[in-house]
């Protein structure tokens, strides 16, 4: 059981870091061992933001040298980003471990992605004009004050409170996913994936990578892989449900758009409150209650239903 | 063999003529006989005495403490201001009471209630009314999934659209549903009866034992051993009377409502000994 929201403002912007937050810790008891945000702000910038980390929160535990690795790994990807010709505008230091870089860049980024994750411990979370993503362990809250979201402005967010079932508690295995190669696609999920393997190593053979053993990143690369082959986001996200086996509810988001899935079995749940300027969508109700105090009307999307909305 | 003893303890305390009471118990229906429809521990509530107080603030298992203790003061009515789709509100109601929920629920609200009349303004989420015994549950707008899981009695009403798997091990009672209800409604029905006035989905009724459902729009399709039945003449009186009851009405009467039962052909219904299956199959 994990806990996933969505919202989305149609022509406008907002506090988007705030409202994940307030959702994400309304969904507290469907996940409690990690949570993540995917945000987006909202754009114009010609630069890049690059969310990455280059050790997970437990290693902090492990020793002494972690802190010298963290500051050999972070001037290795320095080294690699001024190697490959991208220019660092600003940097930030959100944690011990994790780092947003603003930069600009004109050549082939899955090239400099690819050499900024070959140095040890180093994932790259997400990169794109849009969307920044942010997860550790704790509830909402705890990664909410440690990476200062709130104030956050933007125009749509996806988050996810996990209960490892699948997988280990780590930040690796923490939703949402960014689609890699892609820029400004990320996902979170609720569900398990039954051909995970399967098409796990379909995927595999045609050049795509994960960084984790969680069905869920599947979702993000089948979809960044779909998107590739020349689908819109709609007709990816249909194809999934036949494709894809087991029970899931699942939510995208792009740089612009926000969209959902659920499995022809409805097997998981997910509430929709749809109005002219917000949606707003929740495995459970009091998510969205959190940022709607007064009473509202909702319903439950069917079963191998896909949404999609604009921002 | 041993001569019976009829000299027990229990007789000389007089239990040998102690009715069973609870509407749980296999007793037969009569109309004078008002004991059997009380718990032994029901509270006696006026219906004229009522009550009113907010959830915003309060916690789950305070809200529904509250709504114990108006009982036990003898308020048989009781409305409950923004529950704020709170889960689990309303549930275990033993007792005759009307509650009011001037709002939304959140998931398993009003299960395991054996006779309250309850009306919910708002929505309600997965999971409401489960195993409900006896009494009413009306729900002004839409219901989650597995809405009606396991009832054996009442009237469960939903004048919106409902999700999945609604009435799924259904043993008894009515569900009534205005709008469309979600694929996998009545999976694995055992008996009563669930009408849908709007669409259905995929797989209705599917691997029923027994009950009938009445659907008023487009079945997508039906579940293993789901057959489509005949609507008798005491069936329309039925629907005509219970519709009227919560002021719904089937989009094309209920004479064109289609009739759906369990064809009773699968594997659980032959009389074959396992080793007499082998030799026919």
């Amino acid at each position: 059981m994990c806990g996933i929201a969505g919202l989305i403002h149609r022509g406008s912007s907002a506090d988007i870091g705030s409202q994940m937050t307030s959702m994400l810790q309304a969904l507290k008891h469907r996940g409690p061992d990690s949570t993540g945000f995917a945000l987006y702000g909202s754009g114009g910038s010609k630069d890049y933001v690059m969310r990455f980390k280059v050790a997970e929160q437990e290693d902090l535990a492990t020793g002494f040298d972690i802190n010298d690795a963290i500051k050999d790994r972070l001037a290795m990807v320095d080294a690699r980003l001024k190697e490959m010709g991208a220019k660092v505008t600003k940097t930030e230091s959100v944690t011990d471990y994790a780092m947003r870089y603003q930069l600009s860049f004109d050549g082939d980024l899955k090239r400099v992605i690819d050499y900024i994750e070959d140095v040890d411990g180093t994932e790259i979370l997400s990169i794109g004009h849009a969307l920044e993503l942010i997860k550790d362990l704790g509830d909402a809250t705890v990664v909410s004050d440690q990476y200062k979201l709130n104030g956050f402005n933007g125009t749509h967010a996806i988050g996810h409170t996990r209960m490892a079932t699948e997988s280990d508690v780590d930040i690796r295995s923490a939703h949402p996913y960014w689609a890699y190669p892609f820029n400004d696609v990320s996902v979170v999920h609720n569900g398990q994936l039954t051909n995970y393997w399967t098409k796990r190593r379909g995927l595999e053979r045609q050049g795509h990578r994960f960084m984790s053993d969680c069905d869920s990143e599947l979702i993000a690369v089948y979809i960044a892989h779909r998107i590739d082959k020349g689908d819109d986001l709609h007709t990816a996200m249909s194809r999934s449900v036949d494709e894809l086996d087991g029970v899931f509810t699942y939510l995208v988001a792009t740089a612009d758009s926000l969209g959902m899935a659920k499995d022809v079995m409805a097997a998981k749940p997910m509430v929709l409150y749809e109005s002219d300027d917000l949606i707003a969508l929740a495995s459970e109700e009091v998510a969205i209650r959190s940022i709607f105090p007064h009473e509202i009307d909702t319903f439950d999307p069917y079963e191998g239903e896909v949404r999609v909305w604009q921002s | 063999m041993a001569e019976l003893n009829t000299d027990h303890e229990s007789h000389k305390l007089g239990m040998h003529t102690e009715q069973l009471s609870g509407r749980t118990q296999q007793v037969f229906f009569s109309p004078s006989a008002d004991e059997n429809f009380t718990y032994p521990d029901g509270i006696e509530v006026d219906f004229a005495k009522e009550a009113e107080f907010d959830a915003a603030a309060m916690d789950i298992r305070d809200v529904n403490i509250k709504i114990r203790e108006l009982m036990k003061e003898g308020h048989g009515t009781i409305t409950v201001r923004n529950p704020s789709a709170k889960h689990s509100l309303g549930v275990g109601i033993l007792n005759r009471l009307n509650l009011n929920f001037d709002g939304s629920l959140g998931y398993f609200g009003c299960g395991l209630c054996d006779g309250p009349n309850i009306r919910i303004s708002g929505r309600v989420g997965w999971s409401c009314a489960e195993n409900m015994m006896s009494g009413t549950i009306v729900v002004e707008k839409n219901a989650g999934s597995t809405f009606g899981a396991a009832i054996r009695g009442g009237d469960l009403v939903c004048k919106g659209d409902v999700g999945s798997r609604t009435g799924i091990d259904q043993k008894g009672g009515t569900i009534i549903v205005g709008g469309r209800a979600g694929a996998f409604s009545g999976f694995m029905m055992q008996r009563g009866r669930m009408i849908i006035l709007g669409d259905a989905g995929k797989n209705l009724g599917d691997s029923m034992y027994d009950g009938t459902i009445f659907v008023g729009g487009k079945i997508e399709d039906l579940g293993v051993d789901a057959v489509e039945g005949e609507i008798t003449e005491t069936e329309i009186s039925w629907l005509e009377a219970k519709l009227a009851l919560y002021g719904m009405k089937a989009p094309n009467g209920v004479k064109n409502l289609t009739k759906i039962v369990a064809g009773k052909q699968l594997w659980n219904y032959d009389n074959l000994e396992p080793s007499e299956k082998k030799l026919v199959l």
